[in-house]
This record gives structure tokens, C-alpha cells and sequence, in this order.
């Protein structure tokens, strides 16, 4: 728009992201220092750097385990929620269903409830209620994928909205004309199109999953228990251990971080939740 | 061929995966809303007691001051968060070297885990290894100690979550200014209106819908904060920090009171519902509808 210095935005940014950079800066110290130097006085800048705690996270077995089990359930989620997210979006787009638009409020409200009493009635079902024959749910990837819709679909439902709402409706029914099914219609026609909206969703909720902690740390023993709550048994033990727990949690940042820097200019266009642009 | 069957057998899949696993837990803890329940006292049969539990709710002293700091939490993050994000949106709209990765550095916060961003925050206030409080006694010989001090401990959460979310404002914000007409604005340039009466007459009017749908997820996200803020103060000192999440979770889990903790949160779902639902209707759904 204006067109001033060009320099002083840079140094303006740079002080915002010292800011921004030094809790994770800060992580990343305590990281890196043996248990003994954690209780002398801090300082700032990095002495000598100590690996230890990386080492003794990467030679975990169980915990390269729940990495395994953060991967699969975050993105077997973000797959489902997205997908499913697709389907009921382009019916609340392109049909006209009645009571539509109290269904679209309604799934919102999925997310709204608070988490630590629902803990229980899904701990219930997923091990006594949801279950066929000797098949249950319960501490299996399956269920957290389930269970994760609860709160990752709304927010799919929430973003897509206005993605499919802008690709315009002549445009499949001009495909229709011409004699297509409505298969091919959403998958030659509407899909592609929407493939940015899409994208982005499947990023969030992804990021979403990956960062459970408080249903992943109730419903799951060690079948299906994920990286985040692997966290939390280094805070009971014996005291907390803050610099394995700070390595972890470095660990947790990468994969979202690599996804994320990836696909970081799409996020723009698709973050609307439900606002018509312009 | 638009037949209302293939509308309804695409939506079906999300109505039955939202009714399992959300709605059926939701009768569960209105069923057991009605009861004194706890499972790990001495006697743990569920017991009926009418609306007992509701009559509590309302003249709970610690339910009601958990509901006021945490609508002032709310408030001061929420605020902070609009007027932060907008002025740093402002701020990308402009080109100049490295935005790409001063938007990606800016972002980072908002793919961390709720429990890891509470962690750092503690590690970084924690009086005998954090940073801030030895840096704040070295320099201004300000005493941090969140700890203790009810203020500094409300304080630190508000800039925790405003450190947190803040991106997720401005990548909306930045969504919706990119997408605005550029007409507007050159006609009121050459009618001479100055920044501010551009920012009011037309910025704000025309990016109105995004701010409220920011609003909308914030707000009901914000409301529903637990881990980062349990990691952070576990609701303390006192209940200076017990929003309500914080409120149930200690309810719910160290106090097992599940009949009681499963009132407050139908009755705190049900605030947020109703307050999102007026916010829904006034200000998005219109936009919405005469747009379809």
C-alpha cells in the first residue's frame, strides 16, 4: 500500500520475532543443560551445549512408539476430518435441505464443550459401549481418530464452508447438463477447485491432533498413547524432569513445524472460518 | 439428479460420527448431572437428586469467581489479541525483504501443543530456574513470582494466550484485508479522507464479517482453555487463575465429584452455546445466507 522505508518493516519484524522466538529459545536452553545446571541462576545466552537429553529421548523405545502413534492418529484424522468435512460441506452448499443451517451451528457446538468432564462418558463407551464381538476401541489408533472428530470435524465443517460456498454453484450444474454423475461432478469438478480450503483444513486439524494432551492422556494406557502425553511422565515421577521433557517437546515441534513452513503461504487464503471475503 | 437423498447421504457420515462420539457423551453428563455421583468415595452409587447439583452451581462462591476471572481472561486476551493481530496484519499487507519469513517466524507459536506452550511459560516464570523473574529483579528489581502474587499470575496466562493465538488473528485478519476491493480506498483518498477516517468508514465496515468470525473462534476456544493454563499456575494462587476449564478439570479429577463437576458443565456449555449462537446469528449467519 504505502510505500515508505523498506527497512524499517524488516527491523520493526525482526524485534517482533525476538518476542515471538524467545519462549521457544528458551526450550531449546533448558534442553540442552545437564539436571544439575537447571537450578543455578539462569542466563541467557547458551554456555555449552549438552545433548544428553536428546539421546536419551531418540534411544527411548517407547517413545519413538508414541511418535509412531502421534503420526498415525494425527493424520488418519486430519484425513477423515477433511474428507468427511468435504462431503457435508458441498451438501450444505449445493442442497437445499431443510434446517441446514441449524445443523451447520450444531456441529460447531461439538467443539464448545468443555473437555475435562467428557472424559469420562468417552472413556466409558469407547471400553465397555463401542465395542463387536472382541473388537474394541479402547487404547486403539482407531478410537483416537474417532474420538478427535468430535472437536477437528466442526472446525473442517467451519472452515470449508466458504470455500465451497465461493466456487460457483453454475458450474457443476452446467457439468450436470452435460450429462456427468454426481460423482464425477465432486471429484472432476468441485474437488479440484477447492483443493487450497481443502489443504488448509487438513493442515489445522492435523496441527490439532498432533497437540491432544488432555483426551489422549485419559483414553489411552499404551497402544495408541501419543507423543504429548509422553510428556507428562516425565512431571510425576521423581520430580520433574525438565530437560528430557523440554527434548520432547522439541520433538513434538518438528514434524508440525516442517508441515507447517511447507504449506504457509496456502494458510492465508483458506482462514476465513465462515466470514465471506470482501 | 440434485436430489435431497445425496445431500443427506453426504452430511450422514458426520451426523452419525458427531452423534457417537459427541452427542451420546453429552447425554451421558446430563444423566449424570442429576446425581450426586462420586465413584471413589466411600459410597460410590450414583445417587438421584433432582436439580440439586443446578441449586449449587448458581450459589457456589468458587463457581462464581471462576466465572469472573475467567470472562476478565477472556476479555483481556481476546482484546489484546484483535487489536495486536490487526496492527501486525496491517503490517504484512506491506512488501519488504524476508516477509515470507518473518510470517513463518511469526506463525510458530500457533503450532505448538497447548501443554508445551504451558510448560515453556512455567519453565521460563518458575522463580528458582526461570528466566523472566531473575531478569526482571536484575534490571528493574521488579519481584515476579506468579506464584504468589494473584495479578502477576492472571497476567502471565493473559500474555501466554496472547503469545499463543495471536497468529491465528493475524493470519485471519491478513485473509481478509488481502481479499478487499482496492476502489474504496482510492476513491476516499481522492476525497481527501485521512487514516483514521479511512480505518473507521471503510477498513473496519468492510473486514467486519473475518473480525467477527475471529471473535467467534477465539472466544469459544478461549473459554475452553485447560492445559495450558493447569501447566502454567494449576489455577492458582488461590483461584486467581481457575477459569472455568481449569474449574471442572480440578472438579471433575483431584475433587472426583462427577455429578457436580457435570452440572457446571452443562450449565458453562450451555452459556457458551447460547452466547456464540447470538453472536452467530446477529452478525455471521446474515452474510452468509444472502450471499448462498
Amino acid at each position: 500500500m504505502r510505500k515508505g522505508n523498506r527497512w524499517l518493516p524488516v527491523l520493526f519484524w525482526t524485534l517482533i520475532s525476538f518476542l515471538t522466538l524467545f519462549p521457544i529459545y528458551w526450550l531449546f536452553v533448558i534442553s540442552v543443560k545437564p539436571a544439575v545446571e537447571l537450578f543455578s541462576t539462569p542466563s541467557v545466552i547458551l554456555s555449552d551445549v549438552y545433548w544428553q537429553n536428546y539421546l536419551d529421548v531418540l534411544g527411548d523405545r517407547t517413545l519413538r512408539g508414541y511418535m509412531i502413534n502421534s503420526l498415525v492418529i494425527s493424520t488418519g484424522n486430519a484425513v477423515l476430518c477433511t474428507l468427511l468435512g468435504f462431503m457435508a460441506c458441498y451438501a450444505l452448499s449445493r442442497f437445499d435441505l431443510p434446517g441446514k443451517e441449524s445443523i451447520f451451528f450444531w456441529t460447531i457446538t461439538n467443539r464448545m464443550a468443555p473437555p475435562a468432564v467428557f472424559l469420562l462418558p468417552l472413556f466409558l463407551l469407547l471400553t465397555q459401549v463401542y465395542r463387536i464381538g472382541d473388537f474394541s476401541l479402547a487404547d486403539t489408533r482407531t478410537g483416537m481418530i474417532l474420538v478427535y472428530c468430535t472437536f477437528n470435524l466442526p472446525f473442517a465443517i467451519w472452515t470449508l464452508r466458504p470455500t465451497l460456498d465461493g466456487i460457483p454453484k453454475e458450474l457443476d450444474e452446467a457439468a450436470y447438463v452435460d450429462g456427468a454423475s454426481a460423482w464425477k461432478v465432486i471429484s472432476e469438478v468441485v474437488f479440484p477447485l477447492a483443493r487450497p480450503g481443502l489443504a488448509v483444513t487438513l493442515i489445522l486439524t492435523w496441527v490439532f491432533a498432533w497437540n491432544e494432551y488432555l483426551l489422549a492422556a485419559t483414553l489411552t494406557n499404551f497402544n495408541a498413547r501419543t507423543l504429548t502425553t509422553g510428556l507428562s511422565e516425565y512431571v510425576t515421577t521423581t520430580g520433574t524432569e525438565w530437560g528430557i521433557m523440554a527434548a520432547i517437546s522439541v520433538f513434538t515441534l518438528i514434524p508440525a513445524l516442517i508441515i507447517f513452513s511447507l504449506v504457509q503461504r496456502h494458510i492465508v487464503t483458506g482462514l476465513t472460518f465462515g466470514a465471506v471475503k470482501g | 439428479m440434485h436430489s435431497k437423498t445425496l445431500g443427506w447421504a453426504l452430511l450422514a457420515p458426520t451426523l452419525i460420527l458427531l452423534f457417537f462420539f459427541g452427542v451420546v457423551p453429552f447425554i451421558y453428563v446430563l444423566f449424570v448431572s442429576f446425581h450426586q455421583w462420586n465413584p471413589f468415595a466411600v459410597n460410590p452409587d450414583m445417587i438421584f437428586n433432582w436439580a440439586e447439583n443446578y441449586r449449587r452451581v448458581v450459589f457456589d462462591a468458587q463457581f462464581l469467581a471462576s466465572f469472573g476471572v475467567t470472562i476478565a481472561f477472556v476479555f483481556f486476551a481476546v482484546v489484546s489479541e484483535l487489536i495486536i493481530g490487526y496492527a501486525l496484519a496491517q503490517a504484512f499487507m506491506r512488501d519488504f525483504p524476508g516477509k515470507a519469513f518473518f510470517r513463518t517466524i511469526h506463525t510458530l507459536p500457533l503450532i505448538m501443543a497447548p501443554i508445551i506452550v504451558g510448560s515453556i511459560w512455567k519453565l521460563m516464570t518458575t522463580p528458582s530456574i526461570g528466566i523472566l523473574p531473575n531478569i526482571l529483579d536484575d534490571w528493574l528489581g521488579y519481584n515476579l513470582n506468579i506464584g504468589q502474587s494473584a495479578l502477576q499470575a492472571f497476567t502471565v496466562t493473559v500474555i501466554m494466550d496472547i503469545w499463543h493465538w495471536t497468529p491465528l488473528v493475524t493470519l485471519s485478519l491478513i485473509a481478509a484485508l488481502v481479499s478487499l476491493p482496492p476502489d474504496p480506498f482510492e476513491q476516499a483518498q481522492i476525497d481527501g479522507a485521512n487514516k483514521r477516517q479511512i480505518f473507521w468508514h471503510i477498513t473496519l465496515p468492510m473486514i467486519r464479517p473475518a473480525i467477527i468470525a475471529t471473535v467467534f473462534i477465539r472466544l469459544m476456544d478461549a473459554l475452553r482453555t485447560v492445559d495450558e493454563v493447569l501447566m502454567l499456575t494449576g489455577g492458582g494462587p488461590g483461584s486467581a487463575t481457575r477459569y472455568l476449564g481449569v474449574h471442572i478439570f480440578k472438579e471433575v479429577f483431584p475433587r472426583t465429584n462427577y455429578g457436580y463437576g457435570s452440572a457446571i458443565s452443562v450449565v458453562v456449555l450451555y452459556l457458551t452455546i447460547v452466547a456464540c449462537w447470538l453472536l452467530y446469528v446477529s452478525l455471521i449467519a446474515p452474510r452468509n445466507t444472502r450471499k448462498g
